[in-house]
């Protein structure tokens, strides 16, 4: 494994220094219905913008988060980030290089993988756990023979606190959480430096949660991991972010170091999801929930997408997009911050 | 739970169904008695010298001048029904396995491939099926027979009517297949651990073959338990309306069809046993189609 | 006398590989407008409760022991029909999934003003009324003229606060709802929780409110218990068990959920799993996990002792 420097944790996302690059991406799905249809009832194409004019960059050994709620475009970045989608808009740099002709490269596509949210879906039901971890070992031809292979297997098997013997065993034989160790002994078997995580917890019970999180912590120590996390979680968000990207119907609505944000919430749905989240320090709180319910990808609001249920919205919001404004480390799309009425 | 119990939960569950235990055990004697037809039949109908005219329409036992070497009687020729049927049973078990086997190869190559790869050639490929399906399946399989019979040379026809047949009958039947297995592959292409092997490149060959097939193969030996019926009922109704296989290889369909002749002279028993063999037959396997279909199905339990 | 009680439930699922208990004497009381949280992992048999209490248990589930008395009156033991009008009647149900209560097939007003015209007599246009004042109440806008579409023209979030206010509508004394906000976005989430609360408070209701969600229960609930492998590990005022769980078990809980107030370095784990229900170990059934085991543990099975201000099935508090 290339032994990455240390940066600086929360570094700028302009420094020299990144893994993983997204410049001004947008990915729309076309979700109009079948051509015939169309035609007989003279409806235009419809495009759902999942994402929209998305820009961010991630420093190596540093974990970069996205937080938001259903439909907000999180998981399809993450599926944009390791190619599985390709951009409709935009550039996804994977080491400086745009990310087709880095993934069409063997020695820089294996140093990207990914783990998934649900535990079952993510392990193929009809093979044994051996298999499913050798798979990548073999695709990349990082080992031959069976008995380095195994051995490679054994020893991630044993990074992720299972044992070698476990091997032997079928998916439907371990408990969500064990799962979930299994699917990141496979995408460690690469020999990654970049990790996709798409919700890793989102399907666990809490004390699960934390072991997973516990060992995804001890792994970026140990190995030097770059850490793309996609949660709807903001306290499992904090737990693990150095920076944090908050979206909201396909843009990141607030971006910048994760204790910044947390610390002082400037755009108005970052506020609103930290008072929404029930708390165990707050026992009996009552509390005055932000009312409205979350558009449709298909038709957002014009404007600022978040101005029907925005406190501070104004005539402006509703016509105008507002750009990132930057203060300090942290970067905004809110015209309430950059007017400065939100104080 | 359920998946960690699959196997042997399966074999529990045939253990208790007697409807599954009774259509296997009859399945499997008739299996037993036609595999092993020229071992253990009392005459052998294929060789003509032992013929004798004398022997004709013999009546089955029950009847008067019945004779316990020939348990169903005999046929116009002085042939034994029974020693007929068990070797006219290899012939039409064999016709229905092989053209259900083709029908799974191809329908199962054409159903991953339409899901697999979606788009226009799904699209394509499922009108085709959709076509194909409005057809009675034995039209599909009557006209498929007459064309290729009618290309081939006169002189080759009788040798190669078999691979016709074959080829005839699983054409009729792939569309189910293949519609099934897209219907599956749709579900398990967009699952992660599908996308994990995208990830880190894996070829969509590989994909479909080492991921996806092993987990939609499941319900093709359900549609393959009942189309192997389907496929037997089909051989029998083509050997019967003549276009079938030749005399020299009588089926089921084929003795039906010569039985049916003496069918109003008084001789019944001549058309009547394979009849009833072929029903028999087509009830044990269709039973235990439906036994495992219910059995695989968890809404069901 | 507490609205409902509770006594040694017991459930069973016959299995041919042997009966299958997935809830150990289970014993716990809801006051009257009370609000008691049941926490609990997966499999804990916390819905389970829920589920057994108001005899919806999935067949060949039953009730293999125990009491559940409600108002004073025994109902484990209710036949079919009486157990359906009580439901409907005087225990409201709220599930997970809003789909499951109601019926794609009618508008929601019919299925309001027909949940209120059986359990009490009122002409239609009254009962018109009363449902259009119940999702005003429950925060559907415009309720006049949607009290006329079909569940599948509602969002989720509006989809619960529907279900919210037919489990409410004929006046129940009890809701018992099971997991109300576990599929509903955190914004969602938060109004859906204040709005449960709210109503139940108006109108004096208590809540078995069923969660794996600990945020949730500290917010809502008066007192909690928390389950583990089909037994009661601790139950008590809800401050109390958050702030100084007395059972090794909540105790690990609480501190494997991450805070948002600050940051850790390493979260507090519970290593391994819960015991699946065929593989329950001797004793304790935390004892395998519990870092304070000791022998007395491993072989003796702790009923609910008093802990200070919580009751906790532990050794730790026997003072004996």
């Amino acid at each position: 494994m290339p032994a990455q420097p240390e940066p600086p944790v929360g570094c700028m996302p302009m420094t020299k220094l990144k893994v993983l690059e997204a410049v001004a991406v947008s990915h729309y799905f076309d979700v109009s219905r079948p051509f015939l249809q169309r035609v007989f009832t003279r409806e235009p194409r419809r495009m759902l913008r999942a994402v929209d004019d998305v820009s961010f960059a991630i420093a190596p050994g540093t974990t970069f988060a996205l937080v938001g709620e259903s439909g907000c475009g999180k998981s399809t970045i993450a599926r944009l980030a390791v190619g599985l989608y390709a951009a409709t808009d935009g550039d996804i740099l994977f080491e400086n290089q745009p990310l087709s002709s880095a993934r069409a490269q063997p020695a820089l596509r294996r140093r990207m993988n990914m783990i998934f949210q649900d535990p079952y879906a993510s392990l193929n039901p009809r093979w044994r756990v051996t298999d499913i971890v050798a798979e990548p070992i073999r695709a990349f031809k990082l080992a031959t023979g069976s008995a380095d292979i195994q051995a490679r297997v054994g020893a991630l098997l044993a990074q992720v606190s299972l044992t070698p013997r476990d091997g032997e065993k079928y998916p439907h034989e371990f408990s969500g959480g064990q799962r979930q160790r299994i699917s990141i002994a496979r995408a460690l078997a690469s020999e990654p430096d970049f990790l996709v995580c798409d919700e890793p917890t989102s399907a666990l019970d809490v004390s699960v949660q934390a072991q997973i999180l516990n060992l995804m912590r001890d792994l970026q120590q140990r190995l030097g991991l770059t850490y793309l996390f996609i949660s709807h979680n903001l306290a499992v968000v904090r737990h693990m972010a150095d920076r944090l990207g908050v979206m909201y119907l396909g843009r990141i609505v607030e971006q910048g170091p994760a204790e910044a944000i947390f610390r002082a919430p400037r755009h108005p749905y970052t506020r609103l999801l930290l008072d929404a989240i029930p708390d165990l320090e707050q026992v009996g709180r009552a509390r005055t929930p932000v009312g409205g319910e979350l558009p449709s990808p298909i038709a957002p609001p014009p404007g600022c997408a978040f101005h029907p249920r925005c406190p501070l919205a104004n005539a402006r919001c509703r016509v105008e997009k507002p750009a990132h404004t930057t203060a300090g480390d942290v970067q905004v799309a809110c015209h309430a911050v950059a007017e400065g009425r939100d104080a | 739970m359920l998946a960690r119990t699959w196997n042997s939960d399966l074999a529990y569950n045939f253990r208790t169904s007697p409807v599954a235990l009774a259509s296997a055990a009859l399945a499997l004697i008739l299996i037993v008695a036609a595999a092993f037809a020229p071992w253990i039949a009392p005459h052998d109908p294929t060789d003509v010298a032992s013929l004798s005219l004398m022997d004709s329409f013999k009546p089955p036992l029950g009847m008067a001048d019945a004779e316990w070497s020939n348990p169903f009687g005999t046929d116009n020729q002085g042939r034994d029904v029974l020693s007929a049927i068990m070797f006219g049973m290899r012939i039409s078990l064999l016709v229905g396995f092989l053209s259900v086997l083709f029908a799974i190869v191809v329908g199962v190559a054409i159903g991953l491939l339409a899901g697999y790869a979606g788009g226009i050639i799904d699209t394509l490929l499922m009108r085709v099926a959709d076509v194909q399906l409005t057809f009675p399946s034995i039209l599909t399989a009557l006209l498929t027979d007459g064309v290729i019979t009618a290309a081939l040379p006169r002189t080759m026809r009788e040798g190669l009517q078999i691979y016709v047949i074959i080829f005839a009958i699983g054409i009729s039947l792939w569309p189910n297949f293949a519609r099934t297995v897209r219907g599956s592959t749709l579900v398990e292409r967009n699952k992660d651990y599908v996308m994990a092997a995208r990830v880190i490149g894996v070829p969509s060959w590989r994909i479909m073959l080492s991921h996806v097939l092993p987990n939609v193969i499941g319900p093709v030996m359900v549609i393959g338990t009942l189309g192997l019926g389907l496929a037997i009922i089909a051989e029998a109704t083509l050997s019967f309306l003549g276009v079938g296989l030749p005399p020299t290889q009588p089926s089921l369909g084929t003795l039906i069809r010569f039985g049916n002749d003496f069918l109003f002279s008084g001789q019944w028993w001549i058309t009547v046993f394979p009849g009833l063999t072929l029903i028999l037959m087509v009830l044990a396997i269709n039973l235990l189609g439906d036994w495992l279909r219910d059995a695989l199905n968890p809404r069901l339990r | 006398m507490a609205l409902l009680e509770v006594q040694d439930l017991t459930v069973e699922f016959p299995g041919r590989r042997g009966t299958l208990r997935a809830l150990d004497k289970v014993s716990f009381n809801i006051e009257a407008g009370e609000i008691l949280g049941v926490v609990g992992e997966s499999g804990a048999g916390k819905s389970l409760t829920g589920a057994a209490i108001v005899g919806l248990l999935e067949r060949p589930g039953r009730i293999a022991g125990g009491q559940v008395r409600f108002d004073g009156q025994r109902i484990d033991n209710l036949p079919p029909e009486p157990m359906r009008r009580l439901r409907g009647r005087r225990i409201g149900m709220i599930f997970q999934d809003p789909l499951t209560t109601l019926n794609p097939l009618y508008t929601i007003g019919r299925q309001l003003t027909e949940t209120m015209q059986t359990h009490a007599r009122l002409s239609d246009a009254e009962a018109r009324t009363k449902a259009i004042g119940w999702l005003d109440r429950v925060g559907i806008p415009a309720a006049a003229h949607r009290i006329d579409a079909y569940p599948h023209e509602f969002s989720g979030g509006q989809r619960q606060r529907v279900v919210i206010a037919l489990a409410l509508c004929a006046d129940p004394v009890l809701v018992i709802a099971d997991e109300p906000t576990t599929a509903l976005d955190v914004s969602i989430q938060a109004q859906i929780i204040t709005l449960l609360k709210d109503l139940t408070r108006d109108h004096g209701t208590a809540v078995m409110l069923v969660t794996h969600d600990m945020g949730v229960i500290a917010e809502t609930a008066d007192r909690v218990a928390v389950m583990y492998a089909g037994r009661i590990a601790e139950i008590g005022p809800v401050a109390a068990v958050i702030r100084h769980p007395a059972h090794p078990y909540s105790d690990g809980l609480m501190a494997s959920i991450p805070s948002l107030e600050h940051r850790v370095d390493r979260l507090r784990q519970i290593d391994g799993a819960m015991p699946r229900l065929d593989a329950i170990p001797n004793g304790c059934r935390f004892n395998p996990r519990c870092p304070r085991v000791f022998d007395r543990c491993r072989q003796e099975q702790p009923e609910l002792l008093d802990a200070g201000a919580t009751r906790a099935a532990c050794w730790l508090h026997a003072h004996d």
